[in-house]
């Protein structure tokens, strides 16, 4: 259960995406991809599940070349969550993570009772049994986030791929998404946009900048102000999260001025709301 | 909470454990230690089942209702008309069709030589045309394709044009203005592939462009060969492009039917990854789908018989766009229900809409197109109104 990118190099268009891209993610290891915007996270993911071709260099599934398997094997052992997807069609929950059993099945094959339970499990494993019925276009994104995890749950796959799993969620469910994913016990490989967050769920985190790996490794190494400097041109400080010690991102005024209110030219402040809802 | 939430049934809740427990509404109505936790981890979740119905009823009932209803409309179909004939006796003379001697009566002539293989082509093309739909909305998807997005009719009608007006495959007899529609097709079909399959495959958007660029081109072809024809020929091929099934024969059955049975066999098998394909082409290659190969067999099979569907019909508008939306909102996406019940109900609506067209202004027969128009139109109007996010409404 190991995921080895070996020297992996993307031209889309022709125009080189990523270079020489070298990283490994052990057997149930979260990893973190972080980088900044078109700094190639994407493609890499993509080309992990096969919407894209390496142009040089290879991905090794447990020592195993990725394309010299079939695109249903190779399904059966790589899952994907990518960014909320809406859907034309108007599936239940139930029939959405029934779908993650593709990989599984052939021509005319049905839906057996293992597949039930097993989308059953997956539904209840991500906390969704009470949305089985519901209308997947009707859901709110993390709940979306969720049933997609389902589905790739039922898909049975020992490698999780997530393309910015938590983007356009409340924290609530940033939080919630990945503690369901880090509680999976599946090798992850996750593009991430929110670097605190990364630094609290992620073993190791690689950081991209213009389609190559700048730097590797636990958080506490990765996450300082030079590295993001470096990778994003941005300016953080860092500090120590009083509950895990990871390293937490406070970003900083590009002008360092204190900002006084337009309105009332006193000091910006958000006061509570007196009497603010539950 | 949402006031319908006391519809839920409680989900067994002494059989989870403490995680799970946490019935929303427990928590919410009368439990109020229930443990925090819990409680904010359902914070966001109403539940609601949706239309019981269609998720409760297994597809076999489904199916057989639909059959019913199509046994039904077809002897309706039969004997409903100028002459009209009791169900006991359509039923009669079919049997004894079916056993291989057809009655040589009036009734019998007129049920075994006119209206039944005139019923019977009505519910192919309906199916047919259905079928076609339901997969185009896949292939492109779009909620709101149709069969002809893709150019086809628009091929068929300078196929059949041509004959109609400068009298091609003359030699063809009654079969000429088919064979000149499906080559029409065809010809369509293949320019519509050939430009837009570029480096990626068909995708959707390039489909939908190439699809209404070459139609307009095709329909212009058209209009210059009516524009050049003679007035009573022009007539003709304005009732053919508004489709009727009033040429129908039993020698005109077996093609529709047999490109039907083998498309159904071929999407049948694929059901699964037709659902695969609906999530994107993206989801669907992480779910191991070949994309490319598939988006091009569902172009092939659809075209083809929607292109062999307008040959012995004409061109019939909305079956292909609004039943399969009515179809959905009974079974629901999942392609494995959809394209079955979608058989039988597009067969019905088709028999139904050709029963009107000839008896609302009898003694004369109004195209078809103009009945399915008419029942269409009001029908996606509502659909949309009830669904909007389905057609590109954000909620």
């Amino acid at each position: 259960m190991s995921l080895r990118l070996d020297h992996l190099s993307v031209d889309l268009a022709g125009r080189r995406i990523v270079t020489g891209i070298a990283l490994a993610v052990g057997d149930r290891e979260f990893a973190g991809l972080v980088g900044p915007n078109g700094s190639g996270k994407s493609t890499i993911l993509k080309t992990i599940y096969r919407v894209h071709r390496p142009t040089a260099g290879q991905i090794l599934l447990d020592g195993t070349d990725l394309l010299s398997l079939r695109p249903r094997e190779a399904a059966r052992r790589i899952a994907v969550v990518a960014q909320e997807t809406t859907s034309e069609f108007d599936f239940t929950v139930r029939e959405m993570v029934m779908i993650g059993r593709t990989p599984h099945k052939r021509s005319f094959d049905r839906d057996t009772a293992t597949d039930r339970d097993i989308v059953d499990q997956a539904i209840e494993r991500v906390g969704c049994e009470q949305l089985a019925q519901r209308r997947f276009n009707t859901l709110s994104g993390g709940e979306k986030q969720l049933v997609l995890i389902a589905r790739a749950l039922a898909q049975e796959a020992d490698h999780l791929i997530l393309d910015e799993p938590t983007n356009h969620l409340d924290i609530h469910h940033q939080v919630e998404i990945l503690e369901v994913v880090a509680g999976l016990g599946v090798t992850v490989l996750a593009a991430l946009h929110d670097l605190s967050l990364a630094s609290l769920f992620c073993h190791t985190i690689h950081v991209l900048s213009a389609g190559q790996v700048v730097t590797a490794g636990p958080p506490s190494a990765v996450l300082n102000p030079e590295t993001i400097r470096r990778a994003y041109g941005a300016d953080v400080l860092v500090i120590e999260h009083p509950d895990t010690g990871t390293p937490h991102l406070i970003p900083r005024r590009v002008q360092p001025t204190i900002h006084d209110h337009p309105a009332n030219g006193t000091l910006a402040r958000s006061p509570a709301p007196p009497d603010a809802p539950a | 909470m949402r006031e319908d939430d006391d519809r839920v049934s409680p989900a067994k809740p002494e059989t989870r454990q403490s995680e799970t427990i946490a019935d929303p509404l427990a928590a919410d109505l009368d439990q109020a230690a229930a443990p925090q936790l819990a409680a904010r981890k359902f914070m966001f979740r109403s539940s609601r089942p949706e239309n019981r119905w269609r998720d409760r009823t297994p597809l076999a009932v489904v199916l057989v209702i639909c059959a019913v209803v199509l046994l039904v409309t077809m002897t309706l179909g039969v004997g409903i008309g100028s002459v009209p004939l009791s169900p006991v006796a359509v039923w009669h003379v079919v049997a004894g069709g079916l056993a291989g001697h057809p009655e040589n009566s009036v009734a019998g002539i007129i049920v075994w030589q006119i209206r039944l293989p005139r019923v019977l082509l009505a519910a192919v093309v309906g199916a047919a045309l259905t079928t076609a739909g339901a997969v185009v909305q896949v292939l492109v998807r779009n909620a709101l394709a149709d069969p002809f997005l893709l150019g086809v009719s628009s091929g068929a009608s300078v196929g059949a044009t041509a004959v109609l007006l400068l009298g091609a495959f003359a030699s063809l007899g009654v079969w000429a203005i088919s064979a000149g529609s499906i080559l029409g097709a065809l010809l369509a079909m293949g320019a519509v592939f050939a430009v837009s399959s570029g480096g990626r495959g068909l995708a959707p958007t390039q489909l939908i462009l190439c699809g209404v660029v070459m139609s307009a081109l095709f329909e212009s072809v058209t209009s210059f060969l009516i524009f050049r024809g003679n007035p009573q020929a022009t007539q003709s091929v304005l009732f053919w492009l508004l489709g009727s099934f009033g040429l129908a024969s039993w020698n005109q059955l077996p093609i529709p039917a047999l490109a039907l049975l083998a498309a159904m066999i071929y999407l049948m098998a694929h059901g699964r990854t037709l659902n695969a394909l609906a999530m994107g082409a993206e989801p669907a290659a992480s779910l191991g789908v070949d994309v490319r190969r598939l988006r091009r067999n569902l172009f092939l099979v659809t075209s083809l018989m929607a292109g062999v569907a307008v040959a012995v019909s004409g061109i019939i508008g909305f079956v292909g766009l609004v039943v399969p939306h009515i179809v959905r909102l009974m079974v629901g996406s999942d392609h494995r229900r959809v394209l079955p019940t979608g058989v039988l109900f597009g067969a019905s609506f088709m028999v139904l809409g050709d029963l009107l067209a000839r008896t609302i202004v009898a003694p004369q027969e109004m195209p078809i197109g103009v009945i399915t128009a008419f029942i269409g139109a009001p029908t996606l109007i509502v659909l949309i109104r009830r669904r909007p996010y389905l057609y590109g409404a954000t909620q």
